[in-house]
């Protein structure tokens, strides 16, 4: 029985072992890329770790294209997307659950399921409906979406969590004459930190990850994300692999950081979201 | 006595007609409240469904009038007239079919190893999770570097091992396979969200099994994977839902070749749209995703309120 139970758990550990290079690897391999020099791309058998570690690829990366723009751009539309979202979602949370009104539970449902519709079944009238405003080819369209919610799971985790705050805060403030506002800004937000935590994660990644939504906006260079900066670089540095992963390592790092720094928020999020949703 | 009745009955009246104030003094503040998400449901959802069923029977394309074509676009797609239709859901079908599956066996099997009373549990969690973090364009970018034919070092250690390679995105027959391969890679969200269900499963089920004499494999069979049965459902149902929505890895990596074999639905959809500027024609492919994922998405409000066995969600509150 004993033996048994020791085989099982090296088996597991393997396992874990064996999934966790899977995982590990890629991203391993792209910084190990990213500091070789062309030669050392076309070596066998190829190092590992490299002899000499190649900085300049990422100058040279850099340099190609004006990254620091589509930085800037990528930076901008993420700022003002997480704002966005986390104070519509709370407000829409906050009346949602915290305040009683006729019909109330009936729309609430009516748009959750509404805001399931993925994107590329509204992708073309949207897009009419940016042009027709001449707000195609500006940050306007990818940034609106979040100041109106940005999404079924944000309000949907808040309403959740603002549904566990206990009635009497809100009555006691009443009774001292506070109004929704006052009670929306300095009692039930406060106490959900946690959850406008996770969510200005979640919208972090989605809103500096997205590639599709400046694919489909985004004209002009000026304008262009970093993800558009990569396949920009993507289509005359195809054979350079060494500064391809140099511009790619660029792009993963922001979002390498604030998953070390907050990791326990995302997994815990997702975990809340996902069942719930 | 009477004078408290008058009073008592005074006092109700004025109770009533403010309360029917207040009550549309809330309805106004709650709406208001509540505006950013209305008015995003109108915008952003409604009116532009409305308006893809109107232009998926016109001919439109940006600057022009949309002109009435009546079903002529369906027709264009059914019919085989647009030589891409067929191949792009045959494409996707492939992907969907082999690779949600697939993808819901190694993640609930992922899941039960990181469930696991081990060291360094929630650092193998960290791990498995990270790939869902890196942007997809930037991780296709990687997959294309780790899987060239000529110098990639995934062939390099295949031939090492004396293993056959592959040309793998390169090839008509490898490609939908090779991205299938690349979306384990990103499990990661589907593991967390069976993590959390199998925490919530009761420990006195597993005593009751430990008690009778079970193994190990008895408690998969008869607790674990019952009790996981709606989120298993659920996992199933988001990943077809997004699976449909291939968009990223094929445009990035291959941009729908070779020769169409990896033209997935929505990259379809995107360069009839954007590409080919045929917005009247898009929309209709637009409007037959929507039917499918509308379908998908009732099934998981039908089915989750009588399939599935919710013990854990109870627990929970």
């Amino acid at each position: 029985m004993r033996r048994n139970l020791w085989i099982t758990k090296s088996l597991v550990y393997l396992l874990l072992v064996l999934g966790s290079l899977f995982c590990l690897f890629p991203i391993v391999w792209m910084v190990r890329t990213s500091l070789i020099d062309i030669g050392a791309l076309y070596q066998i058998p190829p190092r590992i770790i490299p002899e000499i570690l190649h900085w300049d690829n990422f100058r040279m990366a850099l340099d190609a294209y004006p990254f620091g723009r589509f930085f800037a751009n990528s930076l901008l539309i993420t700022t003002l997307s997480i704002l966005g979202v986390l104070l519509s979602s709370s407000l829409c949370a906050y009346s949602f659950s915290r305040m009683e009104w006729k019909g109330r539970d009936k729309i609430f449902g009516i748009i959750l399921t509404g805001l399931m519709i993925p994107f590329f079944v509204v992708m073309i009238p949207q897009y009419v409906f940016w042009n027709a405003l001449g707000l195609t080819d500006t940050f306007v369209p990818l940034v609106a979406p979040a100041w109106f919610g940005g999404g079924v799971f944000n309000i949907f985790l808040l309403r959740q969590f603002f549904l566990g705050i206990p009635r009497e805060l809100d009555e006691a403030a009443k009774v001292d004459g506070a109004g929704h506002l006052r009670i929306y800004g300095q009692i039930i937000v406060p106490l959900a930190k946690q959850a406008m935590i996770v969510i200005g994660l979640l919208t972090f990644l989605a809103s500096w990850n997205d590639y599709l939504g400046p694919l489909a906006f985004i004209t002009s260079e000026r304008n262009y994300t970093l993800m558009q900066g990569l396949t920009l670089f993507q289509g005359s540095y195809s054979a350079q692999w060494n500064l391809m992963m140099a511009a790619t390592a660029v792009i993963v790092i922001p979002s390498l950081l604030v998953f070390l720094i907050a990791q326990r928020h995302f997994i815990e999020g997702i975990a809340m979201t996902g069942i719930k949703g | 006595m009477n004078v408290t009745t008058d009073l008592a009955n005074s006092r109700e009246t004025v109770r009533r007609s403010g309360s029917r104030q207040r009550a549309a003094k809330e309805l106004c503040y709650g709406l208001l409240f509540a505006s950013p998400v209305l008015a995003g449901y109108l915008l952003l959802v409604l009116v532009p469904i409305a308006a893809s069923i109107y232009l998926s029977f016109t001919s439109y394309s940006v600057g022009t009038v949309p002109e009435w074509l009546g079903i002529a676009n369906y027709k264009n797609l059914f019919s085989g007239a647009d030589p891409f239709f067929y191949p792009a859901v045959r494409a996707t079908f492939y992907y969907v079919f082999v690779s949600v599956p697939l993808g819901i066996i190694l993640s609930f099997f992922a899941a039960l190893l990181l469930n696991q009373k081990i060291v360094g549990r929630s650092f193998f969690r960290g791990i498995f999770y990270l790939p869902v973090i890196i942007p997809l364009a930037a991780s296709s970018m990687v997959w294309m570097w780790l899987l060239q034919p000529d110098f990639g070092i995934v062939n390099y250690l295949l031939e090492l091992l004396h293993l056959p390679t592959s040309q793998w995105l390169g090839d008509t027959t490898s490609v939908v396979p090779t991205l299938i391969l690349f979306s384990f890679w990103t499990l990661g969200n589907t593991i967390v969200i069976f993590l959390a269900g199998l925490q919530g499963i009761p420990r006195h089920l597993y005593e009751a099994i430990e008690i009778d004499g079970g193994s190990g494999f008895h408690k998969l069979i008869y607790i674990t994977i019952p009790m996981s049965s709606s989120i298993i459902f659920f996992n199933t149902v988001i990943a077809f839902i997004n699976g449909f929505q291939v968009f990223v890895q094929p445009s990035v990596m291959t941009q729908g070749g070779p020769n169409n074999r990896s033209l997935f639905y929505v990259l379809y959809l995107f360069n009839e749209g954007f590409k080919s500027s045929r917005m009247g024609s898009a929309s209709a492919i637009a409007v037959l995703l929507f039917l499918v994922i509308a379908l998908f998405t009732a099934m998981i409000f039908f089915f989750s309120k009588s399939l599935v066995y919710y013990e854990g969600k109870g627990e929970q509150r």
